[in-house]
């Protein structure tokens, strides 16, 4: 603090004195914030300054809670009190007087009193429901300064809650003359949306009038708002790709008034929205990348790099044409453009510049090529950040031959690097790459204690247990065997040496790898050593607790041999005293299985100690135990979360207004409760031991009406409940299978040579060729595979394939970086020399092959690199013999569809819906499947002269929805190497039947049938597919498309007694309310025609109505026999509809609130 | 969305704190402590970007910043922000402030939070950019003084102060832009069948 300070103090005096002169806006010489600041300024500890702050604090303490001061003093308090916050003092006596500050004072003093408000509370404090009444009243205001202040503070934080109280007057405000006003509530409806998205949905057409406002500043506002609709659902904004281009065209023009300008660029910041909602919009959609064509060639010639904005404004181009459908032309100018910035001096662009190629060589890995020795210059650059930055770049285009000098490079960095995020980032990536990649074990290994011992305890915790994975996954062939010998005996090596610098976790995986697998070098070393190694290691003091348990437990498995034993039997003695429960429980554990052999033969098989055990999750064989603790006046069970509840319904204030609450029963029955409660123990004692269903008797007593009381409080029912539930919601196990067109198969290799003139020395020539390796035109020869690309797991590579083998000897032949980089020139050479290496032309010229590479990239690289969906086709039209995992028959002939209601009935409650209309391809429906309900038959895409034809087709099982594509080959020739592949991350797809089909007849259709399930509720996602197949004579093509899939078509009835409901209701945890529109018509009461349509619309089961209230269920399919229940309750109030959902899953209640608005605006 | 806007000088004396997220009191103050701690350490030639704030950071957001003399002024945004035109915002928030406090220095952040904040309130509203326009920023900000000014002068005339605020105009500028034929039509989704 020692120029500053200076400077501070000898400003002071004049700043005060000048003060009167300056205005009203100045302080006066006497000011309490002048005295404390300059107070502030003289001290010189930390301490003292505490010391003081405290005192202020007492002293506005002393000042607010006096009657006599005015609203003008609390406001010279207001701001003192804001700085004592900012400095990280609490000062939370002060809010309420905030509030009142903004209740009550003038339109200075509520300004003031505002702003204190929105920097002392936050969304969630209940101090703010006092302030939705000031804020609506001065909403209504006529001075616009204070209609200003409202909304400012509405955009900041509001509770979510009161949101509906306010939300018409700021609706209103989209109309008001003045364009200030207007813009601010554009701004805070976007921020309702984003805590509420429901609640905004009526607006929607509100926002369009916003996006068509005279004034550019409303425009620009609304903006936000679509850059966020959009990102969520490009699909249904398609129609406003023309007024976007539009828009834009006139900004690029220079329409705009001059006022707009900046550093006469015409209103730089619109511009880049504008591009990215472009962005978006023409994503993986030809036809609408296309209208924006021109007008990015526009923007791209307009913006001359003349200043820092225009720059801002072409890197947003340049993301925006690499992320719409490509266009040679266009693609060339934004490589460019890219150029220019990775070769600029100016040290932000550089930056932006990598941050670029980064972003487009996910796409075409050939754009690095010419720039690869200022990468390589980059490497070395002093600020840490670009290097970074350059790392992050090697990372998206290593492959499996250049992974050993990007994966040394990385490690280097982090040899150097201290901070922590940087390290949790690459060494998350090392790992990632050595288990892609990895060309061999020694290398794999190596490379991983490495990251271990550099990642350290800092390190995100799945790398160390996918890494144990790994190890102990996958059958005991030699291959695997050689990756764990190789490991025990690193790590036996390793704990030789000095052991006190290895981070606890990589101790932790030594352990466990010891412990399971040191019997694989048994044969060649004395038995003890291992044990002996691991008994050192407990002693060492650095060891932590945690640690030490697992190298017991270790040891535990270990003491086989007498010398084994012996030493067991020290260590227990040392550890059985511990005051550490874990650990002496460990070393009892050692203790008495390292002397009967026979039950640790039995709890610590050998072989197959991976095997899933069966865990009872519902822990049934205490029920005795509880029974007899309950009966002896134990209090009984509460789930957490209903405790919690508890705890609220205690202590909080109640916010649900009173009129929506459900059921009166529940709160009117607090006796029964209690005689309930008692009677629990009896009846659960006499249930659990009727197979553990003890909700079979409290079903009785409520089963015909909507009794809700008691269920609450008895253990047995929410054990039981706890027990379906988790029956319900454990996810099926993720099987990845190997994807056989993705298999390895290394391309040839090829080798840039750094661009002539230039003149780099030797070694960064090296480098770059060892960096950039595999990088070349070879891309064209595997068309679908990308294999360096594709997701691959070390274990799984098939090894010894020419390919490998070959980037394998490199490796092992090569310890240091440098001379890895030699060999790896020199083996590329070798490999060249099959292929032509033209030295610019590989990298820049666009072959036809390679833009549909590039096609093909867009979807299969751009995404999650898992792709789940797998690919298999069926013939169609002939006898068809599908095999279903699922037990699910409903094998209706089609000509029986109209004539058989049971069946139908069963299966759905409105089939009436689902009437096969079109009938050429109804034809091809599977026999099984053609009963069921089902969609219309949407067309997908077609070729330009239509010789294919692609469309989807929903059929609605019980169980799952099933997906059925129809190829339809219309040429003469057959289709060949056919490949469908479905990806959508919210989406679990799965082929149905039988062996992938390789090909199409002529004039012939295909069906694939896909079953496909949520994953998370969402209201509607959008699934993407790529066909790709070859002609007889011609080259690989693919046909691309995407199909919207909506939350409803995932919705199930379901089908539970009163009495079931009202025991669901109280043991779900999400809940939400609000008022949806009554649907009337003339015969009906509006409560049962309301919750008709939804039935009818959504597939809702209508559980119960009784008086003005319903109660309705569905379920939302989440894999075979499983699904996500969610209930909602129903009372009509006046002319709307309070509804109030509640489900185990956060998402579904929103979503599932989303459709049932739609569909009653629908209706 | 930009989450935090932060100015404190070179010794990491927090001079203004705006979050549009909430974050709790502590986390308030250990990411001032972090974010100086990130940003000193750089050095003048180097890029004006960070990434890697645990707090604030991760890898989806972003720190921006730019050292004036005796502060730094520091953006904390996420992946929807233009990186190069946040820079642009903080030059115009600072010329801003130049203009309003006449030659601002750090002693007029000090002794006006309350107005340094009324001028970003301006600009940024609810974590969105509202403004970019330096003197439409200054024209809001002035119409609001203009109005502290009178009302200092009559204090004891409350209803002369109602009638004189009701009556005060905003200068509006007719700013018109023709964007065409904007389809105003509700998409239609498929029905359920």
């Amino acid at each position: 603090m020692s120029d500053v300070v200076e400077k501070t103090l000898s400003a002071l005096p004049s700043l005060l004195s000048l003060d009167s002169q300056a205005g009203a806006g100045k302080l006066s010489p006497s000011s309490k914030l002048g005295n404390l600041i300059k107070g502030i300024t003289e001290l010189t500890s930390k301490h003292e300054e505490e010391k003081l702050i405290k005192k202020e604090l007492e002293s506005i303490k002393e000042q607010v809670a006096s009657p006599n001061t005015t609203m003008r003093q609390m406001k010279e308090i207001m701001v003192r009190a804001i700085y004592c916050e900012m400095l990280g003092y609490q000062a939370s006596f002060s809010y309420i007087h905030a509030i009142k500050l903004a209740q009550q004072g003038s339109v200075l003093e509520k300004r003031v009193g505002y702003l204190a408000v929105s920097l002392f509370l936050n969304e969630t404090d209940e101090f703010l429901l006092l302030l939705v009444n000031t804020v609506l009243k001065d909403l209504q205001s006529t001075n616009l300064i204070e209609v200003c202040m409202a909304l400012t503070v509405v955009s900041q934080m509001f509770p979510k809650d009161m949101i509906p109280a306010i939300l018409p007057v700021v609706e209103e405000k989209l109309t008001h003359p003045k364009e200030i006003i207007r813009r601010k509530a554009v701004l805070a409806l976007y921020k309702f949306y984003l805590i509420a998205p429901n609640q905004v949905q009526h607006i929607h057409s509100k926002f369009r009038k916003a996006l068509c406002d005279k004034d550019p500043g409303v425009m620009t506002a609304s903006l936000h708002i679509y850059l966020q609709l959009i990102k969520e659902n490009p699909e249904s904004y398609k129609d406003l790709t023309g007024s976007m281009v539009t828009i834009l065209r006139q900004v690029v023009g220079g329409k705009l008034p001059l006022d707009f300008n900046y550093h006469s660029v015409p209103a730089p910041w619109l511009q880049i929205q504008l591009l990215r909602i472009l962005a978006y919009l023409g994503k993986e959609d030809q036809g609408t990348s296309e209208m924006m064509y021109d007008v990015l060639e526009e923007s791209l010639r307009r913006a001359e790099m003349n200043h820092n904005i225009t720059y801002a404004i072409l890197f947003e181009c340049v993301k925006t044409i690499y992320t719409v459908h490509p266009k040679s032309q266009l693609l060339e100018k934004a490589a460019e453009c890219i150029g220019n910035f990775v070769l600029s001096p100016k040290i932000n662009l550089k930056y932006l510049g990598l941050k670029a190629l980064t972003y487009v060589v996910q796409q075409d890995a050939n754009l690095a090529l010419p720039h690869q020795m200022t990468i390589i210059e980059c490497l070395d650059h002093s600020d840490v950040i670009i290097k970074r930055e350059t790392l992050e770049l090697l990372f998206r285009i290593t492959n499996a031959q250049n992974v050993t000098v990007i994966v040394e490079k990385m490690l280097e960095f982090l040899r150097l690097t201290c901070d922590d995020y940087s390290t949790i980032d690459l060494v998350g990536k090392v790992a990632e790459l050595a288990e892609k990649y990895a060309p061999d074990n020694v290398w794999f290994i190596q490379t991983m204690n490495s990251v271990f011992s550099l990642g350290g305890d800092v390190m995100q915790p799945d790398i160390p247990n996918n890494f144990l994975r790994l190890l102990a996954e996958g059958v005991d062939n030699v291959e695997d065997r050689q990756l764990r010998l190789f490991a025990v005996d690193s790590y036996v090596s390793l704990l030789q040496g000095v052991t006190a610098k290895l981070p606890q976790r990589f101790l932790q995986v030594i352990s466990w790898v010891l412990g399971e697998y040191s019997y694989l070098r048994e044969e060649e070393s004395d038995p003890g050593s291992v044990m002996r190694l691991l008994a050192r290691l407990l002693d060492q003091r650095h060891t932590s607790t945690e640690t030490r348990s697992w190298v017991l437990g270790a040891m535990t498995k270990l003491c086989s041999s007498p010398v084994s034993v012996a030493l067991a039997r020290d260590v227990c003695e040392r550890y059985s005293g511990s005051l550490n429960t874990v650990l002496r429980q460990k070393a009892q554990e050692l203790m008495i299985l390292s002397q009967d052999t026979k039950l640790r033969a039995r709890v610590l098989p050998a072989e197959g100690r991976l095997e899933s055990l069966e865990v009872d999750s519902s822990l049934s064989f205490l029920d005795g135990y509880v029974s007899e603790a309950l009966a002896a006046g134990a209090a009984p069970y509460k789930s957490p979360h209903q405790r919690q509840e508890d705890l609220v319904q205690e202590k909080a204030l109640s916010l649900e207004p009173y009129g929506l609450s459900l059921p009166v029963s529940l709160s009117s029955c607090s006796i029964t409760d209690r005689l309930t409660d008692r009677r629990s123990p009896t009846l659960l004692s006499m249930s659990s031991g009727l197979s553990g269903n003890s909700t079979e008797l409290s079903h009785q007593e409520g089963s015909t009406t909507l009794k809700l009381e008691g269920v609450k409080r008895v253990w047995g029912k929410d054990g039981y409940l706890a027990q379906q539930q988790s029956a319900g919601e454990t996810p099926t196990p993720l099987v990845e299978l190997p994807n056989p067109l993705l298999s390895p198969q290394s391309p040839p290799s090829q080798t840039q040579k750094p661009s002539s003139g230039l003149e780099p020395d030797q070694e960064k020539r090296q480098l770059a060729s060892s960096l950039f390796v595999g990088l070349g035109s070879h891309n064209s020869v595997c068309l679908m595979g990308r294999a360096e690309t594709a997701p691959r797991h070390f274990r799984r590579k098939p090894r010894g394939e020419s390919s490998s083998g070959a980037s394998e000897g490199s490796s092992n032949s090569s310890h240091s970086s440098r001379s890895a980089a030699v060999d790896n020139l020199l083996l590329s050479n070798l490999l060249d020399s099959t292929t032509v290496a033209s030295e610019g032309g590989a990298a820049t010229t666009t072959t036809p092959q390679q833009t549909s590479q590039r096609t093909l990239d867009h979807t299969t690289s751009n995404g999650n690199p898992h792709v789940e969906g797998t690919e298999q086709r069926v013939e169609a039209g002939g006898p068809l013999s599908l095999i279903r995992g699922n037990g699910m028959v409903a094998v209706v002939p089609p000509t029986h569809t109209q004539t058989d209601p049971q069946t139908q009935q069963d299966l759905h409650p409105a089939p009436a819906l689902e009437r096969p209309r079109d009938l050429p391809l109804a034809s091809h429906l599977p026999a099984e499947l053609s009963g069921l309900a089902r969609s219309e038959f949407t067309p997908l895409c077609s070729d330009q002269d239509s010789s294919l034809a692609l469309s989807a087709c929903r059929v609605y099982k019980e169980d799952a929805l099933v997906l059925l594509v129809f190829i339809s080959n219309n040429n003469d020739s057959a289709l060949h190497q056919m490949v469908l592949q479905l990806t959508c991350k919210e989406l679990e797809i799965s082929c149905i039947s039988g062996s992938p089909l390789k090909e199409v007849k002529g004039h012939s259709v295909s069906v694939c049938l896909h079953t496909v399930v949520m994953k998370r509720a969402s209201v509607q996602v959008e699934l993407a597919g790529l066909l790709s197949y070859q002609r007889p004579l011609g080259q690989p093509q693919a046909a691309q498309f995407s199909l919207s899939l909506s939350l409803k078509h995932f919705l199930r009835p379901l089908t539970v007694s009163t009495g079931d409901y009202g025991k669901m209701w109280l043991s779900f945890s999400h809940d939400l309310k609000q008022n949806l529109r009554l649907v009337t018509t003339e015969h009906q009461e509006p409560l049962t025609a309301t919750l008709d349509a939804l039935k009818g619309k959504l597939h809702l089961h209508v559980v119960d109505i009784i008086g003005s209230e319903g109660i309705v269920a569905c379920r939302l399919l989440q894999g075979p026999g499983q699904g996500q229940p969610c209930l909602l309750h129903c009372r009509v109030n006046a002319d709307s509809l309070a509804v109030w959902l509640r489900s185990p899953v956060p998402e579904l209640p929103d979503s599932l609130l989303y459709h049932c608005q739609k569909a009653l605006t629908e209706t | 969305m930009i989450k935090a806007i932060l100015i404190f000088n070179n010794h990491g004396k927090p001079r203004l704190s705006k979050f549009y997220e909430h974050y709790s009191e502590d986390t308030e103050q250990q990411i001032i402590r972090e974010t100086f701690h990130l940003v000193s350490k750089r050095d003048e030639n180097v890029c004006n970007f960070l990434e890697g704030g645990m707090l604030i950071g991760g890898s989806e957001n972003k720190l921006i910043y730019r050292h004036y003399a005796t502060l730094y002024f520091v953006f904390c945004v996420d992946s929807s922000e233009s990186g190069l035109g946040i820079l642009d915002l903080i030059q115009v928030f600072v010329e801003t402030l130049d203009k309003c406090f006449e030659n601002v220095c750090e002693l007029d952040l000090i002794f006006h939070v309350d107005k340094v904040h009324n001028i970003l309130a301006e600009m940024v509203m609810g974590g969105m950019v509202l403004e970019t326009n330096m003197n439409e920023i200054i024209t809001q900000v002035d119409a609001q003084n203009k109005m502290e000014k009178s009302e200092a002068g009559i204090a004891g005339a409350p209803a002369r102060a109602v009638s004189a605020v009701k009556n005060m105009n905003l200068p509006e500028m007719p700013r018109n832009i023709n964007i065409g034929d904007i389809s105003i039509k509700v998409p239609n989704l498929p029905s359920f069948k």
